[in-house]
């Protein structure tokens, strides 16, 4: 007798592109759009932050110094302690913000995608010897490496954003190695490779693009993580050095004005919590959506 | 279970002289001559770089320099401080206790919450309960600390006068130095009011470095443990008869928590780093403060010392976690 | 009175009912066979009689009689003490089935100590007992033995062990072979078999292994679409299939396809929830459908032996009536 599953009995008209499919998975999930629809807002803010932003944000008006936010002064969210617009300064930090993410994600992932390719691919003591340096890295806290790495460069947004996605580069590394030997013992490998495609096509043509899923997502988590991070550098005094309008620095410039500004504290970071939620959950909604486990 | 630790053991030994590895090639990466930057703007005199290059053995072939690091490193010698002169194993024990104290006391808060939370939340699957779990985690994990640790003291301490702004116990206190651990030394003290003091100093600390393991745990929890729930063991164990509780307690938490398990010892590492903006915004004296402190006044010896003890410690951790992991798991335990 | 008497019952999922409207009894010391391919909601109906269906399943019945009490009606407790205990149940992975951080006497005695109590050395002895009762050699050391440790065979022995644990008067066995080798299968059907005459128990035997029931069984209830389509004596039904589905059913199994060049095959799916059609279920699948079969769903055709749910019944040379 014939063992007949009728697990799925939804009946498709017609076969969904792969872009339907994934929207159809991630816009059930009502947070990953709404953080969708706030980076692409930031994004925006960013890209037109010189003729979104109200005035420059290292002007200083010594004649506003410390201003509460108000609608008629003026300043929306205020001014700082030197008399700088605490808008102009988020605005202007977004787009420092988002570029410190970009140069993060894109350096580590490659170099991690790059590591981990060779470590499934090679296997044998090249592997070793990458995934004992990966082993060796995790066993930091990546913020404290981070801050060693910069204290030795010195510090500077550059830096910090180098230290950021050094640290970041193992996990892509795992990530990477875990799916191309997996996807290594798969039959379409073997064959392109019985059909003589050399390691370079097998690695970026075939294995490469059957892994993107899960990258994809732990850049995602990469991007909320860098941000924070570089926020924290920042307010250590190991990131953007004075004037830069970054979130993190603007914090650290505030710390003694707790007491008597709560707006000067309160509202980068309510700017950087935000930010950080909605790349968060972005990354949670494209793990279900791409994560055919999940996808039933 | 032997052979298991042996294992475990093997991997460790090498991951240990990477980091040495590692922290020692970070200090040869200071860009330009170590000794005029250590000396900062002041400068230096060659006779003094002389002597300096010779007693920190820089003038030695590079491997040399490696091997008689690791030498000391051996023999318990991570150099000397060289704002204070004392050795930096030392400075770093006296600080330590301060720093465990924090850690421990926020792992206590994370795992406490955290736990209950993640098991109800995916017992009662779907409902609000369960909605307002994973969104105040995501927030908790997508939390600034240094900003949320301002917020906090904003709120009880200058609004409402709860707590105490900084410290670990009142200025006006004398306790002795026996443990290290305040709230045990403030116990042997005579003075009165000691522990209360030292435990309102530890609350709002330990909840800002609490944090993000609260979320890690309390969202690890529920995805633990609602795939266990869909096992077919779970199935069994109601077919049993079992009380609904047993099910949950018994049946599916003793599954469920065995990926957790990993999960709290990998908070070691963040609680640690944690410490590191903690420390710093609440003046607390542990070794967080005090690394980030040695960087501002480029103490290397100190930065260098401090990573590699931090670094080895959370390998001794994850090494502890895993042998647990193997004792509560019998697919493990009994694996030959 | 029937051990076990299931009036109307119906399990819904989100407006999908996997199971329709069945009605099946068993006495003690019967074997009843329930067949059909999976999704014909043979397994969801022995769940919802363990009590087994969870949100957002719905079980519904006229009645569903335990010996005379209705176990939907009764205290969440009441049924509890009922299920484990006087109903038990042993499933289809026994591998999975066993939970992994338990000791196999653990789990054994734990059944043991939530219905019966007594003292922990009674239960030590009850359990050794239990495991030399299904044939694990050795049964003392195999007290302290991790499930990951046994044999699939093994396993479904333990499981076996744990559900004869308080001498229930009702067996459920879901496909209790399917995951296991071809030879041990035989030995735990014997096993199985030979337990239900010792301790005169009702067992329910579901399977999709039609030659087993012909052999084994008493009565058999044939389920399609989670409808029962045909109930009779087993060796009947075997014989002189009434229904279309259960004759397909039967000339697709291995054994009457030898000396035949090709297994017959029902063509086409069970239906799901969305693309379920007018009238009869079987219509689409059916050799036999007449008009009537896609309009109007059929009622149950009572005879002295049996029911048949077809518009059209075979005769005993098996072809429709009319």
């Amino acid at each position: 007798m014939s063992e007949v599953s009728n697990n799925a009995p939804v009946i498709e008209l017609r076969p969904l592109t792969p872009l339907q499919e994934f929207w159809k998975y991630f816009s059930t999930n009502k947070g990953a759009v709404v953080g969708l629809v706030y980076i692409a807002m930031m994004i925006f803010v960013a890209v037109f932050a010189d003729l979104i932003a109200p005035y420059s944000p290292i002007e200083q008006f010594r004649d506003a110094l410390l201003q509460p936010p108000s609608w008629t002064g003026g300043y929306l969210l205020g001014t700082d302690a030197v008399g700088r617009d605490i808008l102009s300064r988020l605005i202007h930090g977004a787009r420092l913000s988002l570029f410190v993410g970009m140069l993060v994600v894109t350096l580590s992932l490659g170099i991690g995608i790059l590591l981990g390719l060779v470590a499934g691919y090679y296997r044998g003591r090249i592997e070793t010897v990458i995934m004992r340096l990966v082993d060796i890295m995790l066993a930091m806290p990546s913020l404290l490496l981070a801050i060693a790495i910069v204290a030795i460069m010195g510090p500077s947004i550059v830096n910090a954003s180098i230290s950021i996605a050094v640290v970041s580069i193992p996990h892509y590394v795992r990530l990477t190695r875990a799916s191309t030997m997996t996807e290594m013992s798969k039959d379409y490998v073997i064959a392109s490779r019985i059909a003589g495609a050399g390691p370079l096509r097998i690695m970026f043509n075939a294995v490469l693009p059957n892994c993107l899923a899960p990258l994809i997502v732990q850049a995602t988590l990469g991007f909320s993580n860098a941000i924070l991070d570089m926020a924290a550098l920042g307010f250590l005094g190991l990131g953007a050095q004075a004037p830069t309008a970054e979130w993190g620095t603007m914090l650290a410039d505030a710390r003694q004005y707790v007491q008597s500004a709560w707006w000067v504290v309160t509202f980068p970071g309510v700017t950087i919590l935000l930010t950080v939620l909605a790349f968060n959950l972005m990354g949670d909604g494209l793990r279900d959506a791409l994560d055919p486990k999940l996808k039933q | 279970m032997f052979q298991f630790i042996l294992k475990r053991l093997g991997t460790v030994i090498p991951t240990f002289f990477g980091i040495t590895l590692l922290t020692f090639t970070l200090i040869h990466m200071i860009p330009g001559d170590p000794i005029e930057i250590m000396a900062g703007e002041r400068g230096i005199s060659p006779e003094r770089h002389a002597i300096l290059s010779a007693e920190l053995g820089l003038d030695q072939p590079i491997w040399k320099q490696y091997f008689s690091y690791v030498g000391g490193i051996l023999q318990g010698d991570l150099g000397n401080s060289l704002v204070t002169k004392k050795p930096v194993v030392e400075e770093f024990f006296e600080l330590f206790p301060a720093t465990v104290e924090l850690a421990f006391l926020a792992a206590l808060f994370a795992i406490c919450i955290g736990l209950p939370a993640g098991i109800i939340a995916a017992v009662k699957r779907g409902s609000i309960f369960d909605h307002t779990v994973m969104g105040v985690s995501l927030t908790g994990y997508s939390m600034p600390i240094f900003w949320w640790a301002l917020l906090l003291m904003l709120v009880f301490s200058v609004n409402l006068g709860w707590t105490p702004v900084s410290g670990r116990i009142d200025v006006s206190l004398w306790i002795d130095h026996v443990t290290g651990f305040m709230l045990i030394d403030s116990l042997l003290s005579d003075e009165v009011g000691a522990f209360g003091s030292a435990i309102h100093h530890l609350i709002l600390p330990s909840i800002v470095l609490g944090t993000i393991p609260l979320a890690v745990i309390a969202r690890m929890t529920r995805s633990s443990m609602l795939e266990v729930l869909g096992e077919d063991y779970i199935r069994t164990a109601r077919a049993k008869g079992l009380a609904p509780w047993r099910v949950i307690v018994i049946h599916a938490l003793r599954n469920a928590l065995i990926p957790v398990i990993t999960v709290i010892g990998l908070q070691v590492g963040i609680l640690l780093s944690g410490a590191i903006l903690t420390e710093t915004i609440f003046a607390w004296p542990g070794i967080g403060k005090w690394l980030i402190e040695s960087i501002g006044r480029r103490d290397y010896p100190v930065v260098q010392g401090g990573i590699l003890i931090i670094a080895t410690l959370i390998i001794l951790v994850n090494l502890l976690v895993d042998i647990i992991y193997g004792v509560v798991n019998p697919r493990i335990r009994h694996a030959k | 009175m029937s051990l076990l008497e299931i009036k109307n019952l119906s399990v819904t999922f989100s407006g999908f009912r996997a199971v329709d409207n069945i009605s099946y009894s068993v006495d003690k010391g019967e074997i009843l066979g329930i067949v059909g391919e999976s999704g014909s909601g043979k397994s969801v109906s022995s769940m919802s009689i363990m009590g087994l269906i969870d949100h957002p399943g719905i079980v519904t019945a006229d009645s569903l009689l335990y010996e005379g009490q209705d176990l939907l009606t009764m205290p969440e407790k009441r049924r509890r003490q009922l299920t484990g205990a006087d109903i038990s149940m042993i499933f289809q992975d026994a591998m999975t089935s066993l939970n992994p951080c338990f000791t196999v006497g653990y789990q054994i005695m734990e059944t043991l100590k939530v219905h019966q109590g007594g003292s922990k050395s009674a239960r030590k002895v009850r359990a050794i007992e239990l495991l030399d009762l299904v044939g694990i050699p050795a049964p003392e050391s195999r007290l302290n033995v991790y499930p990951h440790q046994l044999s699939g065979g093994m396993s479904q022995r333990v499981m076996i062990a744990m559900a004869l644990a308080c001498d229930p008067k009702l067996l459920i066995a879901d496909e209790p072979t399917t995951a296991l080798d071809v030879t041990i299968q035989a030995q735990i059907i014997d096993l199985l078999v030979d337990l239900q005459k010792k301790n005169n128990m009702g067992l329910i035997l579901i399977t999709h292994d039609l030659a087993l029931v012909a052999e084994v069984a008493d009565r058999v209830v044939v389920m399609y679409a989670g409808q029962i389509v045909e109930t009779g004596i087993a060796e009947e039904v075997f014989k002189h299939p009434k229904h279309p589905y259960t004759q397909a059913l039967l000339a697709s199994s291995p054994e009457s396809a030898i000396g035949k060049s090709r297994l017959a095959a029902l063509p086409g799916v069970v239906p799901g929830a969305y693309d379920r059609p007018v009238g009869c279920l079987l219509n689409p699948r059916c050799p036999y459908a007449i008009d009537k079969c896609r309009t109007e769903e059929p009622g149950a055709h009572e005879s002295p032996l049996g029911q048949v749910k077809c518009h059209t019944p075979l005769t005993i040379e098996g072809r429709p009536a009319a």
